[in-house]
């Protein structure tokens, strides 16, 4: 089921185009990937969501109700690229101040807010001020406090930025935990990586538009296919090139090749460059990637 | 190296037009308030004083007094009961009350049989019977000194041969009738004194310096109370530090833009509304905290009568408390930076409370300066403080200042709403 719909969302800040009819679907459960280049419109379509942004055309729907108005729908939680939470106060008196706002009643806040220190691991360092917390843990605490109402769904924009591969992990097993028990996540990043292991579907948008969107597999089939790229360096410059084989770069030692079957096709190829009587010193086989996918649709890397 | 360290420093002036502003207009808007206040250019000299005059006497003497103090072209004197000029003559309380309301700064009172006992006493100083009477607010410094110099004047000018005459009766009393040729010669001399046509300046100079009268002065403000304006400087400096520390603390709401709390908050069930409402709650209990912390300070290290005073302070204190935060709260809806904030704060500040009356007395600027002023909060805050602390006024005397600062503060929300919609909705 889809839980939040985007269809064909234009808006414009001046002479720019910040969203061109971009369209997207997230269903119930599933961790959504949100990837695009710089300037691509990702952090527009989420306050777009949020209700932030006035769109120019299209409609935002959530659980079928379209977004209107200067208010955040309350099936709605918000978690900003930004530390947004307050240096000076605890992790506890945060979550306590955001709860409130949100609406809980004192009864329920205590327990959410105890669930909140739980699913963070932060339960140890509840009473310190957050200005003494790592990127870490600040960006744990970041994300608690936009699902301490428990909403059914949460956009996620640069959850991970600045944090160390550990630290994204256990943000990752947290997001995890909330798909299980059905919330559905929105997350924009730039580690493809992540996208890639962590997220159940990917959609890619460029230049203000939804270009590409499905599971990795889906995506390879549709773009670079499912062939590997197999990169070979020799001793010294090939005296010709075996068929199917290009030249990479200035380098004439350095050979690529696109196999469908690198089991069947590879031996040829090593065989022929060693009738040369060349040595191969090197050799990588790389299976398709949501960063070639990337680079595919996009022709740009996708950088932090 | 060093050439580039300039132009790199000159290219972040240039283009910073906040550092521009507070460094070659501020200045010159500072130097142009200052030389209007003290300068008076508009006016080409120092402002005429105000006073009222209470002649109850009606002597003779009385009159000429009266008279002298109204040609004199640095006083500009009422003596009527309102300020429309009925025929009702002012009375001793209606020029007390003048005072007391602020109206005028100086009243002057020739009580009856003031005439009569400068005449037998030849106008010296410290003789018996009564004595003119001048009633001050002495928070003016300066203008109940000018009028006692300018009294003495006009009191020995306006009627010299009078007060000659007076002088000789009474030195035939103690010294025996004069003789015909010492009465032709003093004949001679009276003539000289009375102050008609070309002869009336010689006639002046030739009195006064010789004599003196006996004048008091009442301060009908305090009343035998002996603290000095630590009320005024109270309230001064209180409101303009008031209007930094709020101008300071809404900047909050800026930090919480750059941090992204902002989009939080407004994510949630609180609404841009609610937050400017919690701000300016926030900002106006600190305010009044701030102004009651100053006022104690002023109460436990100069003796500030503030126990006596509490009604009116509170009222005072929380409305110019509530302004203050609605004030702070547009200007930093209007800032787009941090460093936009402090500039813009400082310069509306510095300016509000030089013309205010924060840094000077409103009273001893010229009186179109004073107007001015009011276009200011300060003034209207301080003009209330002055009414309770100086002039012991009823809570319902303040309704003018109240009224002012409720107004301006629903104008100051209304703005700072107005302003804060950029961060709602793009």
């Amino acid at each position: 089921m889809d839980v939040l719909t985007v269809d064909g969302a234009r808006k414009r800040f001046g002479d720019v185009i910040a969203l061109d009819g971009a369209t997207l679907a997230l269903r119930e459960g599933e961790l959504l990937a949100l990837l695009g280049p710089n300037g691509a419109g990702k952090t527009t379509l989420i306050r777009a969501i949020a209700g932030r942004v006035h769109l120019d055309g299209g409609q935002v729907r959530v659980f079928g109700t379209p977004v209107s108005g200067r208010r955040t729908p309350a099936e709605l939680g918000i978690v900003p690229q930004e530390l947004a939470v307050y240096p000076l106060l605890t992790a506890r008196e945060n979550l306590g101040a955001f709860g409130t706002l949100q609406g809980l009643s004192r009864r329920d806040l205590a327990g959410q807010v105890a669930w909140a220190l739980e699913v963070t691991a932060l339960a140890d360092r509840a009473d310190e001020p957050v200005k003494g917390f790592s990127g870490g843990m600040k960006r744990r605490l970041n994300i608690a406090c936009g699902i301490l109402h428990r909403p059914r769904i949460v956009l996620l924009d640069e959850p991970t930025v600045g944090v160390d591969p550990q630290s994204r992990d256990r943000i990752y097993d947290m997001l995890g935990g909330l798909t299980k028990a059905g919330v559905s996540l929105l997350v924009t990043t730039h580690h493809l990586e992540e996208a890639e292991a962590r997220c159940t579907r990917t959609v890619i948008i460029d230049h203000g538009r939804v270009i590409a969107a499905g599971t990795l597999p889906e995506l390879v089939d549709r773009t670079v296919g499912r062939h590997r790229v197999v990169t070979l360096r020799t001793d010294l410059p090939v005296a010709s090139i075996p068929p199917g084989a290009e030249i990479l770069s200035d380098d004439p030692r350095v050979l690529r090749a696109r196999l469908s079957d690198v089991a069947r096709e590879l031996p040829p190829l090593l065989a022929a460059l060693g009738s040369q009587g060349r040595e191969v010193e090197d050799v990588e086989v790389r299976g398709p990637s949501l960063q070639s996918v990337f680079i595919h649709l996009t022709g740009r890397e996708l950088r932090e | 190296m060093i050439a580039t360290l300039v132009k790199i420093a000159w290219t972040n002036l240039r283009r910073d037009r906040v550092a521009q502003a507070l460094t070659f207009l501020l200045p010159i808007i500072f130097f142009s308030i200052f030389a209007s206040v003290f300068g008076n250019q508009s006016e080409g000299s120092t402002a005429r004083i105000r006073i009222a005059v209470v002649d109850e006497d009606r002597s003779e003497l009385s009159r000429r007094i009266a008279e002298g103090l109204a040609k004199e072209s640095a006083l500009r004197v009422r003596a009527k009961s309102d300020a429309a000029g009925s025929s009702m003559l002012l009375d001793r309380a209606g020029a007390e009350r003048l005072v007391r309301d602020g109206d005028v700064p100086v009243a002057i009172v020739l009580p009856r049989g003031i005439g009569d006992a400068i005449m037998t006493s030849g106008g010296s100083i410290g003789a018996a019977g009564p004595r003119i009477q001048l009633l001050a607010d002495v928070s003016d410094r300066v203008a109940p000194q000018m009028v006692f110099g300018l009294l003495q004047k006009v009191a020995m000018t306006s009627a010299p041969d009078l007060i000659m005459q007076g002088g000789l009766r009474q030195f035939e009393q103690y010294a025996g009738e004069m003789t015909p040729r010492q009465q032709s010669a003093v004949k001679a001399w009276l003539q000289r004194l009375t102050p008609r046509g070309s002869d009336a300046n010689k006639a002046q100079d030739a009195a006064s310096g010789v004599l003196g009268i006996g004048i008091d002065t009442v301060d009908v403000m305090r009343q035998g109370k002996t603290e000095s304006l630590i009320s005024f400087y109270a309230a001064g400096v209180g409101v303009m530090f008031l209007l930094f520390s709020v101008s300071g603390a809404s900047g909050t709401l800026l930090d919480e833009v750059d941090s992204g709390t902002l989009d939080r908050m407004l994510s949630t069930r609180l609404g841009m509304t609610g937050l400017l409402a919690g701000k300016w709650i926030f900002l106006a209990l600190m305010g009044t905290a701030q102004l009651t912390v100053m006022f104690l300070w002023g109460r436990i290290a100069f003796g500030l009568d503030l126990f006596h005073h509490l009604p009116g302070f509170f009222v005072m204190t929380i409305v110019t408390a509530a302004a203050a935060a609605g004030f702070g709260l547009v200007l930093a809806t209007l800032a787009r930076t941090r460093a936009q904030l402090s500039g813009m704060s400082t310069i509306i500040i510095l300016i509000m409370s030089s013309l205010g009356g924060s840094m000077f007395p409103r009273f001893l600027m010229s009186e179109t300066m004073q107007k001015f002023g009011l276009v200011t909060f300060n003034a209207w805050a301080l003009d209330g403080y002055l009414k309770v602390f100086w002039r012991d006024a009823p809570l319902w005397q303040l309704w003018p200042q109240v009224l002012v600062l409720l107004t301006l503060t629903l104008v100051f929300l209304a703005l700072a709403r107005t302003f804060a919609r950029r961060w709602e909705v793009a």
